[in-house]
């Protein structure tokens, strides 16, 4: 299957059609990611505020009681991820949001869910750091640190939105991936994306795909929750039903229960990096436009993406063909997706609002190094515009 | 009824356990057992969690449900899982260091927000795992790996701790008097709202060969010759308290717990 015939348009989800209902609404990006949150089933919300993701606990804090689900304020991210750890481990669908410094917090026990293989959703709106940097302005920086931020051996999934439609269709996707792969899921919004309005038609309450987790159903004295079936997955009760289970950040055997043998320890870190590996392409997601015949590829994600698109319609108009390939999902990196369409690309300009080029070094390593790989990098909390990415398609093009 | 031994909780085969000869921890676990026993807590709608350390290691030695966590986290881990579960007995196994002093900030809002659960601390006064260092507990002038020359700073007193900052359930035990200690987590275990219970144990084998309790029968009669019920405690004028160890139950009330208060919040927001 070529990478852009497995690549999914805005409007569809998993091969569903998102747009059913005649449901229309003016929305924000953060509004829209509550609501998908809450369509996915999400019933648990625990967080700290912290700009700019904030309206998402102020749209929780209104919705969920009417659900009969709960929004808690923590005393920090900390405490807020792990209270979501504690709750999806009780049975909850269960998220947090944040953003940069609240992010880095989350990491040590977002490792836990890691290795507990306890499924969840991060939102991380990104915005521009180091450190307080500037709280209120958009970045795309935090590329690396979801995906390495905590200590060990570990991965996850990261899927990062560029409109308020997909902020809804992902935050979904996002849960359903948590809840099929036993795995935490960062979803990660710039704040442009987090932030801005557009009318949105939401989906009917059946449109799109809900998934919820693998339960055990054996003998309760022969359950082990780590014990994966064929698909790599272990079924996972919850805390209160007739299964007793035990969940430890140690390195643990198929019972749950604290080990340290190496052929163990091991077995543990294959395990959680193979059940995302040998899923890989249901879980990679990518959108294309105008990929069909290019010389010029524009590899996007997030907000640059909208200006990505103006730019290649633009270079188009002046006689230079480009396209873009929308990285929806950041991690595992859309490397097989990237080297295909790479390859048939004279040129790749990777636009992203960071300095040091986080994407770019990604795209890099799949297309190899004898590729023309021109990098926009804007880093002063501004957008990247389309003129800046028009530069590096016309530069001796 | 036979005498409980709490030995229905304990996995098969797994002992002898990990901790040294006359530590607290085994004595704390043992009258836990025995009264979830007493309470006739299944197996299936208790959860203990536990932070890391020498005390974090007791989820190792139970079949109930367990979650061991990340240093300092356990009462957060914890209040997810009473928050979206009211019906489990949520349990929470911690050192001193987990407790409150890496995680003194979930501590007190534990208490502030009265989550129904049960917290047991075992104040060995120091960092046992990584080696006998300083601790938030750790007195005045007392000698740990790290404070060679005596702490500089000073400990916390757990129990006045969780009472100012909003406990419904507030006792101390020490290991001297283990049948107390098993009424006191029965008291602690039914308390609605969030309880606690601090074991005063020095860690013997980095705290007390450094302090004046060379071995472990020194450390109990020092906590017996210190120990002083509650009531007499508060009897006592304030220049005799001094060296004094209040033992037994502190605070005991009834404030409306999270999940009550929760309970109304949601009805008014579906009313409305
Ligand atoms: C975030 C973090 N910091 C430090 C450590 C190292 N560490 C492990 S146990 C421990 C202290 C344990 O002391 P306490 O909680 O009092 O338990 P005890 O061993 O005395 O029972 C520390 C600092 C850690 N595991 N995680
Ligand atoms: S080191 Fe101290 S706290 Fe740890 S088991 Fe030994 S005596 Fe107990």
């Amino acid at each position: 299957m070529s990478a852009a015939s497995r690549s999914f348009r805005c409007n569809t989800v998993n091969g569903k059609d998102t747009l059913l209902s005649k449901e229309i609404r003016l929305m924000q990006g953060n509004e829209a990611i509550a609501e998908g949150a809450i369509y996915a089933g999400a019933r648990f919300y625990a967080g700290y505020p912290i700009t700019p993701s904030s309206e998402i606990a102020e749209v929780c804090s209104q919705k969920l009681p009417k659900l009969g689900g709960m929004y808690i304020q923590m005393e920090d991210e900390i405490a807020s991820i792990a209270a979501v750890i504690g709750a999806s481990l009780a049975g909850a669908k269960a998220f947090t949001a944040t953003s940069g410094p609240g992010f880095s917090l989350m990491q040590e026990n977002l490792g836990l869910a890691v290795m507990g293989e306890v499924p969840c959703v991060v939102v991380n709106v990104q915005r521009a750091g180091p450190s307080t940097g500037l709280a209120t302005r958009p970045a795309q920086s935090d590329i690396m640190q979801v995906r390495w931020g905590r200590h060990g051996d570990q991965t996850l999934i990261a899927l990062c939105p560029s409109s308020v439609k997909e902020c809804f269709a992902l935050t979904v996707t996002a849960f359903n991936f948590a809840e099929r792969y036993r795995v935490p899921v960062v979803l990660m919004p710039d704040e442009i994306v987090g932030h801005m309005r557009e009318n949105v038609e939401l989906p009917a309450p059946d449109a799109l795909e809900v998934v919820n987790r693998k339960t055990p159903t054996g003998h309760p004295a022969d359950y082990k929750p780590f014990q994966a079936d064929e698909d790599g997955i272990a079924p996972l009760a919850a805390y209160g039903s007739e299964y007793v289970f035990h969940v430890s950040s140690s390195m643990h055997g198929l019972d749950g229960y604290s080990n340290n043998d190496p052929n163990n320890a091991a077995w543990r870190i294959r395990q959680l990096h193979e059940k995302i590996a040998r899923h890989r392409d249901e879980i990679v997601l990518t959108q294309t436009f105008d990929t069909d015949d290019m010389d010029v590829l524009l590899v996007t994600i997030g907000a640059t993406t909208r200006s990505g698109r103006a730019a290649a319609i633009e270079a188009r108009k002046r006689g230079v063909k480009a396209g873009v390939l929308q990285l929806q999902t950041v991690w595992p990196f859309p490397d097989r997706e990237v080297a295909e369409l790479g390859q048939r690309a004279k040129r790749i300009v990777v636009p992203e609002m960071n300095y040091s080029g986080q994407i770019a070094d990604e795209v890099l390593k799949a297309v190899g190094p004898d590729m023309d790989l021109r990098r926009v990098n804007r880093y002063n909390g501004t957008i990247i515009n389309p003129q800046d990415i028009l530069a590096e398609i016309f530069d001796a093009a | 009824m036979a005498h409980a031994t709490g030995m229905k909780y304990l996995k098969g085969g797994i002992l002898p356990h990990m901790w040294c000869a006359g530590c607290g921890i085994g004595i704390m676990l043992g009258a836990l057992l025995r009264a979830f026993e007493e309470l006739d807590y299944a197996a299936t709608d208790t959860v203990v969690v536990t932070g890391i350390g020498c005390t974090g290691k007791a989820d190792d030695y139970l079949v109930t449900n367990a979650l061991h966590t990340t240093h300092g986290r356990a009462l957060a881990y914890a209040t997810g899982i009473k928050a979206y579960n009211p019906k489990l007995h949520v349990v929470v196994l911690m050192g001193d260091g987990d407790g409150v002093t890496i995680g003194g900030n979930h501590f007190i809002h534990a208490c502030r927000r009265n989550m129904d659960l049960t917290a047991i601390i075992l104040n060995n006064f120091n960092f046992g795992m990584t080696g006998g260092q300083v601790s938030g507990t750790t007195p005045q002038e007392c000698h740990t790996s790290t404070t060679i020359y005596g702490n500089p700073e000073r400990g916390f007193d757990i129990c006045a701790l969780a009472e100012t900052a909003g406990a419904n359930y507030v006792a101390r035990c020490i290991p001297y008097y283990g049948w107390e200690m098993k009424e006191t987590m029965k008291e602690a275990l039914t308390q609605k709202g969030f309880s606690v219970v601090e074991v005063v144990s020095p860690c013997p084998t980095h705290f007390g060969r450094r302090n004046e309790m060379k071995g472990i029968p020194d450390m109990l009669h020092w906590l017996r010759d210190r120990a002083v019920a509650v009531d007499a405690y508060r009897n006592l004028p304030e220049s005799e308290r001094g060296e004094r160890l209040a033992i037994g139950t502190f605070v005991s009330r009834d404030f409306p717990d999270f999940n009550t208060r929760y309970e109304s919040v949601r009805s008014r927001a579906q009313q409305g």
